[in-house]
């Protein structure tokens, strides 16, 4: 079964999430330019980090209204698995299949390096490769990682188990140590660390498997 | 035609002072035309004369560098140099400086740097796969360098991370000669896409001259101008002249550029960096022996009432120029339409060999090429024939001005530390805490190193960056390369200010030295020449003397000059009017190839027990090479030396000495013996020895890989402070697993028995932190000269820089 990999201008690991799932892991990939509409076929649709279109205003927020993201809307909302990388992620919130928003890092850096996360799968259907409590460590690349919710909300996440991974050194500032969200359905997951990147023993390390493995088999 | 129109009236010599040209320029100008130029032509003349544009000081003396080879396919001339990789792949790479911009505008002039070399390399028709940069800050201490630091180092990220190209790796150095006045170098290297290399000289007559990318606005007007002259406060003032960049554009590009390079379309193509429109349209007529027409009433303009002066000196960014083959415009237009970029046809290829410039259906400036283009006017200089007299007075210095040496340690005289009783252990913190040997993980922990998926090497994590070489579309692209590229940049700016042409020698040397340390073989060099002006004797002194060393190295270590960058008047006019100029900085770039991935060496300690080996000039070297010898028998071996030392400035408060003597032949014996022993799999790690000496170079294996090391040095005579923190001598530190022990003797061996023989020194061992925490133990005749748990070295190495800054950083993951 085949994996859409949503495309915009400014996307840039695209290609890196199509290496990883095809390259690496050995699944069938199609792009999906940004003024598509048809997701026939697909299995599951990754929305890759970059910077969609430019993100001057703010990250996600004019992508959420490109014509592909109506489908993957009514893709998710039926179901379907959507996984949502850094910028992916940012764009989840924006279009509201997540909640809370991802600003500027704490210390306002962009941030290049391995993080250790603590994954907790409950009902993801992206992590059912983990086990519960398992520490894995995953590079992240962002400038805008820090997940801010109100805290009641916050709360509420935790309570259903929608908070699947949490930094074990929170280095942006989020709130709870948020480093990736699930939706109740467990067909969403947004994350700001970078699976695709962690899956080629020649560049890095392989935790990133287990989940891009997750769905599509 | 009729003649091009007279501009309003203008002051002659306020615009020749605007443009940075002399009265003999203008004379010259005259007569090339055959009257007078009005405005705008003068405008053309004066960015196309600039040293940025045409090297009109430093021509001379790069004509001897060697750039011919049998892997170069481009040399010196194109946007950028090409190297043949073999199996069908080749190499596009470059660098190029952002000195002036970044010192007005740290943030968008560093940006735009790099955006100015990724556009070099597509420009060739190469997919940028890998950027490195080479910075140097004033002390930080000083909170103005703290601002410009922070500022270059977030506007190349803000580029770089979203133009999605990965920061592999770089060099950052400090020095108070560079306050006021850092330098931003950015390098990029690109791998070919398209069949045939795209190049910039204009063919057919009558073809369409295509616009493509952003707008064209008033924005960096006249930078090339403003990068040839020195920086004054007045220079704030010149903010306008530095650019704006969009890498959100740019990655559009990108894109565009390969696919409308791939379709056969594209004749020739010409990035507008610096001089705009001006230098992309000379450049194209003058190579191309042909003329351009260029119609500025059809040039996408992002505001209104702009003049042709304007036009044609902006350096707006992300813009190209094509040349189309007729009939395929439309289509070419619409592939940069849908990236949501600008795409215009501007004008077409004349017979005649001129530059025509139209506004308005008038003729505003027409200018013959080879005019602008060919025999532009040299600046010439004198060579003085000695050194001038404040460099003798450093090439004086010896050891023997040093306080004593114990066994114990030193007691510095001058500096920040006089009088202070330091310990080895505490010298070795004290250097490990100097920003410029210091851990550089706050700088590239803000730079994208992975992104594209092919980064084999972190930033810190060997001498040299390696990318793996899988194309990133096409055939290859899903298939898993084991070949890769490596690429360093390097220069020892404190050894070029004592001895330019030893420091230029060192740079290649310890460029090819770092290649050679991850298993590359050294292929070729790009170097970036920052300098202050040539116009003073010592100046020239400096310029002419760094090129005959870098030319010597690159031929003694064939590594051929594919083209580079020249930066000259890096100073600054202190308040007392004085001026200060830089260190000579000749930043060498050099890429390498990598033929099996799996065997690529990091600098980290593998495994306890592996025995530790220094090859090159050994520790007890003297210059009769008799290793006992009292002091007063023999000197020192010349190719080590405290002179020009980090230990003597940070811990003796001094920069002078004549640094060591480079022994080319010696290096490249070294290289090549460590890379063959490399691709046998004999080594476990190597790391070459640089500022700081032996001591510095074992910390650091000890920081990487959180092992420990202990060594005994050889007894003798010599003082315990060259021992362990001389520099230079072709050195490199490995580390062999006893399973290779046989075989590495065996090499070293056979070396020797061809004539070959290789210099190398068994230290001692890689140690684990069995009971005790992990630590480096040095000792000396059975007394310890130092030991320090690796923790403690990790500290002062991580925090250095962070903490200047007031902002610590967690202990890596």
């Amino acid at each position: 079964m085949t994996i859409g990999i949503v495309v915009f201008p400014g996307s840039n690991c695209d290609r890196d999430v199509r290496w990883a799932m095809e390259g690496c892991l050995g699944r069938p990939t199609r792009f999906l330019w940004h003024e598509e509409r048809d997701l026939s076929g697909l299995e599951a649709v990754v929305l890759p980090g970059g910077f969609s279109y430019g993100d001057y205003l703010r990250c996600g927020a004019i992508a959420r209204f490109a014509p592909v993201l109506q489908e993957v809307l009514s893709f998710a909302e039926r179901g379907g698995p959507v996984l949502g990388i850094c910028n992916g992620f940012q764009v989840l919130t924006e279009l509201g299949l997540l909640p809370g928003a991802l600003t500027r890092n704490e210390k306002l850096h962009f941030l290049c390096e391995p993080s250790r996360l603590e994954v907790q799968p409950g009902h993801c259907r992206w992590l059912g490769g983990y086990d519960a409590c398992e520490s894995i460590t995953l590079p992240i690349a962002h400038g805008e990682g820090r997940y801010q919710v109100e805290p009641e909300r916050l709360k509420q996440l935790e309570d259903q188990g929608c908070v699947v991974l949490r930094y074990a050194d929170n280095p942006n500032g989020s709130v709870g140590n948020v480093a990736g969200l699930t939706n109740a359905g467990g067909n969403v997951l947004g994350l700001m660390p970078h699976p695709e990147r962690a899956c080629d023993p020649v560049t890095g390390g392989i935790d990133g498997r287990r989940l891009l493995e997750a769905v599509g088999s | 035609m009729p003649s091009p129109a007279a501009s309003a009236s203008f002051s002659l010599p306020e615009a020749l002072r605007k443009e940075g040209l002399s009265q003999a320029d203008y004379d010259e100008i005259v007569r090339r035309l055959g009257r007078e130029p009005n405005r705008a032509e003068l405008g053309m003349f004066g960015v196309m004369w600039s040293e940025h544009c045409c090297y009109r000081n430093s021509r001379p003396l790069l004509s001897q560098f060697p750039t011919t080879g049998p892997r170069v396919l481009v040399g010196p001339g194109e946007n950028a140099g090409v190297v043949d990789l073999g199996e069908g792949q080749r190499l596009a790479f470059k660098i190029e400086s952002h000195n002036h911009p970044s010192a007005v505008e740290p943030f968008q002039g560093a940006a735009t740097g790099v955006g100015g070399i990724l556009r070099d390399i597509f420009t060739m028709g190469a997919r940028p796969i890998a950027l490195l940069n080479a910075l140097r800050f004033g002390p930080l201490e000083d909170e103005r360098n703290v601002g410009l630091m922070e500022g270059v180092v977030a506007g190349i990220a803000h580029y770089g991370n979203c133009v999605g190209v990965p920061t592999v790796g770089g060099e950052v150095a400090f020095d108070p000669s560079y306050s006021g006045n850092p330098l931003v170098n950015a390098m990029a290297l690109g791998l070919m896409e398209t069949e045939e290399i795209v190049c910039s000289g204009a063919e057919g007559v009558g073809y369409p001259v295509v616009y493509v990318g952003s707008t064209t606005g008033r924005d960096g007007m006249g930078g090339a101008s403003f990068a040839s002259a020195e920086l004054t406060a007045a220079s704030l003032d010149d903010r306008p002249a530095v650019q704006v960049g969009d890498p959100f554009l740019e990655k559009g590009l990108i894109e565009a550029c390969l696919e409308a390079f791939q379709s056969g379309d594209v004749v020739a193509a010409q990035d507008m960096g610096a001089a705009g429109l001006t230098c992309s349209c000379s450049e194209m007529a003058a190579k191309g022996g042909l003329g351009i027409e260029l119609d500025l009433d059809r040039v996408p303009a992002r505001e209104s009432g702009m003049t042709a002066y304007e036009f044609l000196l902006s350096e707006s960014q992300e813009r190209m120029l094509f040349v189309v083959k007729p009939g395929r415009q439309q289509a070419l237009m619409e592939r940069f339409t849908r990236w949501g970029l600008q795409a215009a046809e501007v004008g077409r290829v004349l017979e005649e060999n001129v530059v025509r410039v139209l506004q308005h259906g008038s003729v505003a400036a027409e200018v013959p090429a080879s005019a602008l283009a060919d025999d532009t006017p040299i600046n010439h200089h004198t060579l003085i024939s000695e050194p001038p007299a404040a460099i003798q007075a450093h090439w004086r210095w010896s050891e023997a001005q040093l306080p004593q040496a114990t066994q114990a340690g030193i007691t510095p005289v001058n500096g920040a530390l006089a009088g202070q009783s330091l310990g080895w252990g505490a010298v070795l913190l004290q250097l490990l805490d100097d920003p410029t040997i210091a851990s550089k993980r706050w700088v590239f922990r803000q730079y994208d190193h992975q992104v594209q998926a092919n980064t084999v090497v972190l930033p810190g994590g060997a001498d040299a960056a390696v990318v793996r070489l899988r194309p990133q579309r096409g055939e290859g692209a899903m298939q898993a390369a084991s070949r890769g590229v490596a690429a360093v940049v390097d220069c020892p700016n404190r050894w070029v200010a004592l001895d330019p042409e030893r420091g230029g020698m060192a740079a290649v040397a310890e460029a090819a030295r770092n290649l050679s340390c991850v298993g590359a073989e050294p292929l070729a060099v790009t170097d970036n020449l920052n300098f202050p002006s040539p116009e003073t004797p010592t100046g020239y002194w400096q310029l002419a003397l760094a090129c005959r060393g870098l030319s010597a190295a690159c031929s003694a270590l064939e590594t051929p000059v594919t083209g580079g960058n020249v930066s000259l008047y890096n100073e600054t006019r202190l308040p007392d009017g004085q001026m200060q100029p830089i260190h000579p900085t000749p930043v060498v770039g050099m890429v390498g190839l990598v033929s099996d991935l799996a065997l690529v060496r990091g600098l980290a300690w593998r495994q306890a027990g592996d025995a530790i080996w220094l090859l090159g000039v050994p520790l007890d070297a003297t210059a009769s090479s008799t290793t006992t010898a009292s002091p007063t028998a023999s000197e020192p071996d010349e190719r080590v030396s405290l002179a020009g030392s980090s230990y003597l400035e940070r811990i003796h408060g001094a920069v002078t000495g004549r640094p060591p003597l480079i022994d080319l032949q010696l290096e490249k014996r070294v290289q090549a013996f460590l890379r063959q022993a490399i691709a046998e799999g004999l080594v476990a790690s190597a790391h070459d020895l640089s500022d700081g000496g032996l001591a510095v170079a074992l910390a650091e294996a000890c920081i990487a890989s959180g092992l420990g090391a202990a060594l005994e040095l050889p007894a003798g005579a010599l003082r315990p402070d060259r021992l362990l923190f001389a520099e230079g001598g072709a050195r490199v530190l490995v580390s062999i697993a006893a399973a290779h022990a046989a075989a590495w003797q065996q090499a070293l061996d056979q070396a020797a028995a061809a004539g070959a023989a290789i210099p190398a020194q068994c230290l001692g061992a890689v140690q684990a932190g069995a009971q005790a925490p992990a630590s480096l133990t040095l000792s000396r005749g059975g007394a310890t000269l130092l030991s320090l748990p690796v923790d403690d070295l990790r500290e002062a190495f991580e925090q250095a820089i962070p903490r200047r800054l007031g902002q610590a950083v967690p202990p890596s993951a």
